[in-house]
């Protein structure tokens, strides 16, 4: 009875494997796993942006100093010089038995920061627990906030992620214009810190010679109309802002301009009818990153919690607002650490030329095989070719990237993976020239050729697997790649060779020509 | 077809003392060079800008650049044709990190009048991050030869490991060496051939140690310098024919892969020429020079095999219950 040839049956098995499970990636199907091109075979955007947690920092110790006051004022505690100086705060008491006063209401009301004393003088510093906290908190709401302006723009499956400690990773694919890139980014930075200030009315006369720092004396700031550049004097601290906000839509004011409307939660809404209430007569800016939309004159109570901003929009601008202002405000603006956007003529080149390269790789060490070891080198070639199915089978079915890195990994495998044979097919020849029979120079040459295939093949992948652990973005592709293409070529360039030898044998052995088989000369 | 036919055992080892005493020249001149001429990093690690442009005819190179030097992110800018005609790469080591005014509105700003152009590609790696990518860079070396010597060592010897990862040590240098001489860009791909030259160059190494221990073990030879000059000599046609392939198929990503590429092609054609030659000149000669002792190593391994089977014999003893 004949030997189950396991080998061949393995063999023919990851053909069949290789063969469907490439065939999406290939032929373009619209069923099945395919691969996906990386960033710089599609084209796209790579961003790497830092987020200035810094100024989140600075804005906890602005509204921890915003509470102390409110503290301080209700409880009728008598302070002076109250200043913000980076992640502290100080002041002077100016009665000794307001101290205790102090401390109770600190120790009570206010979180994470530490109260020193020298005589009357206070210095409260955010703590270093409160510091990180306060910067984990503006990077995970960076990534949460940008990745949802980018769901809500419409692109397909942008990729948002922490990296590293303190950066943000941003993917998107198909970014198909310059103007295309630059709206995106436009999106990603906007702060969209929506206030509602009212106008120090009693002053704003004197808004046009008045300073930035005479106006803080009195609790103001001074903030420029986005449009006419007229500026306005405005209370510091805001009647309410953007986080009591519910919804931001595109609407049309009776002059068919786009508009933003926007709801405010019951809390808003409240604060904003009582405000109204009182202030009617007087008047309320609606302030966009510190830029004045619109300081409309409140002429009655306004309920319901609901608002405009109008400006000069263009629909396009009036939409990005709109999906800014909705996923909420960055706690901390961004910066670009590394950009890297390729264009989608760029990507379709890079897929082209490295096509090429495969195919004229490919051609030159299949033809040199079997011109070199006649049928034996033909046999290794079915290897390869199974190899290269095999390589974009599995990459399909784990929904892997292929990058350009990749592309040059999956050629280099082409020329690693006949290594294999050349090993075994120099020891099989030397074994026949040595006069052995066929089946022994056969089995002669896989084991002893497997041994050392193993040790070198194990000793590559430990190195790629470091190149993967270690690589950033396209160099993984690499490593990936290669990696694959070199566990594939054990499957196809040992076992599966010596599964056909296996059924050639007797052929092999009836003709004795060991120049066809071989490529051995007079033999 | 046949090149490597005869039974023939070359005296490499002979012959090989003038490629040795090359090999050392080699590798100290690659040393010097890099200390003196050094290695032109690119933006990857240096941080800086990288900016292609492509225009519908011909590029107006003097234009372009006389109105990019109007912009401080550009002063200090190189503009170069890359490639096809009409297409230019403008390197800068300044970076911009503002997002909304990027590099690429710049840019598209500085040059709009100059033709028409598209701009294909925009490369900015801050400071911060090129910082980063080079500590990664250096961990992922240190990290893959210190792995190399590990796995080496169990599988053979330590002065095996040793002699191999010097052998290594010698390619890779004298590839850098070959990069810095040709002003090759110093990126994150060629980190990427440097690594895979790593892991083809102890592939080879360990192909001829492989033979090297199986006529250890099974020849009666004791003289170590026949035993070497033996292994080398056999593997001799699979060494070149293996170096063949993989030359190929690079050179077809060098010649076809476009200039994208050449970070990663160039240097990866240079590492697996010497690669090759070192494992054939440099690795076997070394082995000999940390005293590889033939005699001990077998004498080593008899004893080991005793140990193993006195251990069985005992194991066996225990099975039947009479320890």
């Amino acid at each position: 009875m004949k030997q189950f040839n396991y080998r061949l049956f393995i063999f023919a098995a990851a053909f069949l494997f290789g063969i469907l499970f490439s065939m999406p990636t290939i032929l373009q199907t619209s069923w099945g796993k395919k691969i996906n091109l990386g960033l710089d075979l599609q084209g796209g955007l790579h961003m790497v942006l830092g987020v200035k947690t810094d100024v989140a920092i600075e804005s906890r110790a602005k509204s921890i100093a915003t509470s102390l006051k409110f503290l301080m004022d209700e409880n009728d505690i008598i302070y002076d010089e109250l200043a913000i100086k980076g992640n502290s705060i100080t002041f002077e008491l100016l009665d000794n038995d307001d101290i205790a006063k102090l401390k109770g209401l600190v120790s009570k009301d206010i979180q994470g920061v530490s109260l020193k004393e020298n005589g009357l003088k206070f210095t409260v510093t955010l703590t270093a627990e409160e510091i990180a906290k306060t910067k984990q908190n503006a990077i995970s709401q960076a990534v949460e906030t940008i990745r949802n302006r980018l769901d809500m723009y419409g692109l397909a499956e942008p990729t948002v992620a922490k990296q590293g400690e303190d950066k943000v990773l941003v993917e998107i694919a198909g970014v198909k214009t310059g103007a295309d890139e630059e709206r995106i980014r436009d999106l990603i930075a906007k702060s969209a810190h929506l206030q509602m200030m009212a106008v120090d009315e009693a002053r704003a006369a004197r808004v046009a010679t008045m300073s930035a720092e005479e106006a803080a004396t009195f609790g103001d700031v001074i903030l420029k109309d986005v449009a006419t550049s007229q500026l306005y004097l405005l209370k510091d601290v805001p009647i309410l802002d953007g986080s009591m906000l519910t919804d931001a839509s595109v609407g049309y004011n009776q002059s068919n301009q786009p508009v933003i409307n926007f709801e405010l939660n019951s809390q808003g809404a409240k604060i904003f009818g009582d405000f109204s209430g009182k202030s009617v007569g007087k008047r309320m800016a609606i302030v966009l990153d510190n830029k004045v939309y619109s300081a409309p004159v409140i002429n009655e109570r306004i309920g319901g919690g609901k608002g405009q901003i109008s400006g000069n929009f263009t629909q396009q601008e009036a939409h990005d607002i709109a999906i800014a202002l909705r996923s909420g405000a960055l706690l901390a603006p961004v910066v670009i650490e590394e950009k890297r956007s390729i264009g989608p003529s760029l990507g379709a080149d890079s897929i082209n030329a490295s096509l090429m390269a495969l195919i004229f790789g490919f051609l030159a060490v299949v033809i040199f095989m079997a011109v070199y070891y006649g049928a034996a080198g033909v046999i290794a070639d079915i290897a390869v070719i199974v190899n290269i199915f095999l390589i974009v089978a599995l990459m399909s079915l784990f929904g892997a990237t292929l990058t350009l890195p990749g592309m040059a990994g999956i050629v280099l495998t082409i020329g690693i993976a006949v290594d294999s044979n050349i090993i075994i097919n120099e020891r099989v020849r030397e074994a026949l020239r040595g006069g052995m029979s066929v089946k022994k120079a056969i089995n002669d040459g896989y084991s002893n050729g497997m041994r050392a295939i193993l040790d070198s093949n194990i000793t590559q992948i430990l190195a790629c697997t470091i190149l993967y652990a270690y690589g950033t973005g396209a160099i993984k592709g690499f490593a990936l790649t290669l990696s694959i293409g070199i566990l594939a070529s054990m499957l196809t360039a040992i076992l599966g060779t010596h599964g056909i030898y296996d059924i050639l044998l007797s052929k092999i052995e009836k003709t004795k020509n060991y120049n066809f088989w071989f490529g051995l000369e007079g033999k | 077809m046949e090149v490597f036919k005869s039974h023939k055992v070359y005296n490499i080892l002979e012959k090989g003392k003038i490629f040795f005493a090359l090999s050392i020249i080699a590798f100290f001149a690659a040393i010097v060079l890099v200390f003196t001429k050094g290695l032109s990093f690119g933006i990857d690690f240096a941080g800086g800008t990288v900016v292609q442009v492509k225009y519908q005819g011909a590029a107006p190179i003097d234009d372009v650049r006389s109105r990019l030097s109007k912009n401080e992110l550009f002063s200090k800018a190189t503009v170069t044709p890359f490639g096809n005609e009409g297409e230019i790469v403008i390197k800068s080591p300044s970076t911009n990190s503002n997002i909304q005014n990027d590099t690429s509105d710049i840019v598209k700003k500085l040059l709009d009048g100059s033709g028409k152009f598209e701009i294909r590609k925009v490369d900015m790696v801050g400071p911060k991050v090129g910082d980063e990518l080079r500590k990664k860079g250096l961990t992922a070396f240190l990290l893959a030869l210190g792995v190399i010597l590990l796995s080496v060592t169990v599988r053979y010897e330590f002065r095996f490991a040793l002699a191999g990862v010097i052998a290594l040590l010698h390619d890779i240098v004298i590839t850098i060496g070959a990069i810095s001489l040709f002003e090759i860009d110093v990126n994150l791909e060629t980190i990427a051939a440097i690594l895979t030259i790593l892991g083809y160059s102890i592939h080879d190494t360990i192909i001829v140690f492989d033979r090297v221990r199986e006529y250890v073990q099974e020849s009666k030879e004791n003289d170590f310098k026949q035993i070497i000059n033996e292994a080398v000599s056999r593997t001799l046609a699979r060494t070149m024919l293996t170096s063949l392939t993989v030359f190929f198929v690079i050179l077809m990503l060098y010649i076809f892969g476009g200039e994208i590429m050449h970070g990663f092609s160039f240097p990866m054609l240079i590492g697996v020429l010497i690669g090759s030659y070192s494992s054939v000149f440099v690795a076997a000669q070394l082995v000999i020079w940390t005293g590889f002792d033939v005699k001990k190593y077998r004498a080593k391994m008899a004893e080991k095999q005793k140990r193993e089977k006195e251990k069985d014999k005992l194991r066996a003893m225990y099975e039947q219950g009479r320890v």
